[in-house]
């Protein structure tokens, strides 16, 4: 069944009439448009998909649409502030820790969280931030000391 | 299909009763019907917004953990942590921080997979399971609750709205340990939970031992008491061990062979009664154990 509600989506209200089970990616990246948000593996193991729900990770391909209304999410659209890139991004690309770019915006939203709820990440911390998206491409190592650097500029 | 979010426990009962499916965070259901396993209800009643099913406090019977409680808070919550260790232990391997936080303590018992990780820790503990239906409410053991991969006694129309634990005496300890080939988004190949409390000599007073992944169930195993009361922690381990070993009915599949895992569940029933030991002692052995002394780890 359809059923139209709001979906708030980096502080915008979007209208998305859409069938109850339908994902919230296919709805970000179809009905909003918005497609900086990846679909890996549509099985909850790669994370190319994340986004933040109420400033908490969740795998986007694995959560109902509809279930998402009323509550606040973050794609990777979101984390710019105006026109500069936000620190995560820009150190990843400093460091070189993109590649291909596809697990890019999954990488960053996890680390976004990650840097909300931790002020000063080991890199034991940061390993596991990052444990639920894959890359197949950097080898991790540019990827974590991006984060890393990132925190540190972050303080 | 149908999707309703309750407001509250009486709206979700209500549906139940009327034949929906309670989704919380979704991360076994939703997966599950993206991935072809099957199709998603019918009708479904979103229950995450139940704030009283997310408390961790004093209940009738003991300290009530709600259903929405996620694996993120069991992990961090100081009381979890420090009375029901094992349980902490084990939502800090559930899949990664998204499944943590978002994933919750009710969906894993009552998905009722053997290889789920709260399982062993809540067995060892003596947790009871909360059931409410429009029509009342019952408190089930969990030797009782599940009763095959998948499948519990619960009615059609009971939620789950948490679990009660008692708190161990003094010199208790608990944890809970599982062979994995990858630190996240791993399920395990076996795991085994220990709860042991020790005498004023060091000696094992009582202990309770379950595990993982080797049975149709979550498997409690049996005369862990008698064969290891009054024993040494190293040599009560080794008992646990062999107890483990010879209960559990493992399969082989793509993940390891009924042999290795018949071996190695009895490597982890030892594991997790030294650690649960040496927590017992008072040796601050930081959650999860898997990651703090290396133990699990392929």
């Amino acid at each position: 069944m359809s059923e139209s509600f709001d979906l708030e989506v980096n502080g915008v209200a979007y209208p998305v009439s859409v069938d109850q089970s339908r994902n919230l990616l296919s709805v970000i990246r179809e009905e909003i448009g918005l497609t900086g948000t990846k679909e890996g593996c549509d099985d909850c193991e790669c994370g190319a998909c994340m986004v933040l729900l109420d400033g908490q990770p969740v795998n986007s391909c694995s959560y109902l649409a509809v279930q998402a209304q009323g509550r606040s999410i973050t794609t990777v659209e979101g984390v710019m502030q105006g026109d500069e890139m936000h620190v995560l991004q820009r150190k990843l690309l400093e460091e070189g820790g993109v590649q291909c770019g596809f697990c890019t915006p999954g990488m960053i939203m996890s680390a976004h969280a990650l840097l909300d709820r931790t002020a000063n990440p080991t890199p034991e911390d940061v390993r596991i931030g990052l444990s639920g998206n894959l890359c197949r491409c950097t080898g991790y190592a540019k990827i974590l000391a991006a984060v890393e650097h990132a925190a540190a500029e972050l303080g | 299909m149908s999707f309703l979010i309750a407001e509250s426990l009486d709206d979700a009962l209500a549906a139940i009763a009327a034949g929906a499916r309670p989704i919380a965070g979704g991360t076994d259901l939703v997966v599950g019907a993206r991935h072809g396993k099957e199709a998603l209800p019918d009708e479904l009643v979103a229950i995450d917004r139940i704030d009283q099913l997310a408390e961790i406090g004093p209940g009738p019977g003991g300290i009530r953990i709600g259903a929405l409680v996620t694996h993120a808070t069991l992990m961090t919550d100081p009381l979890v942590v420090a009375e029901f260790t094992a349980l902490a232990d084990a939502a800090a391997l559930v899949g990664s921080p998204s499944t943590r936080h978002v994933g919750t303590l009710g969906g894993n018992v009552m998905n009722a997979s053997p290889a789920m990780d709260t399982g062993a820790p809540l067995m060892v503990l003596g947790a009871v399971a909360d059931l409410q239906s429009v029509g009342g409410s019952r408190s089930v053991p969990l030797d009782e609750l599940w009763t095959g991969p998948g499948t519990t006694s619960a009615q059609a129309d009971e939620l789950l709205i948490g679990v009660t634990l008692s708190s161990a005496p003094q010199r208790s300890g608990s944890a809970y340990v599982r062979l994995e080939y990858r630190r996240a988004m791993e399920i395990a190949v076996v795991g085994a939970a220990a709860a042991v409390t020790l005498g004023d000599d060091g000696t094992i007073a009582a202990a309770e031992v379950a595990l993982s992944a080797v049975a149709p169930t979550v498997l409690l195993v049996e005369g862990v008491g008698d064969a290891l009361v009054g024993r040494d922690p190293e040599s009560a381990a080794s008992a646990a061990a062999g107890l483990a070993g010879e209960q559990a009915s493992p399969i082989s599949d793509l993940r390891a062979s009924d042999s290795y895992r018949r071996h190695c569940v009895g490597v982890m029933a030892k594991r997790a009664v030294v650690a649960a030991a040496r927590r017992a002692a008072g040796e601050d052995i930081a959650v999860p154990v898997n990651r703090s002394i290396g133990i699990g780890a392929a």
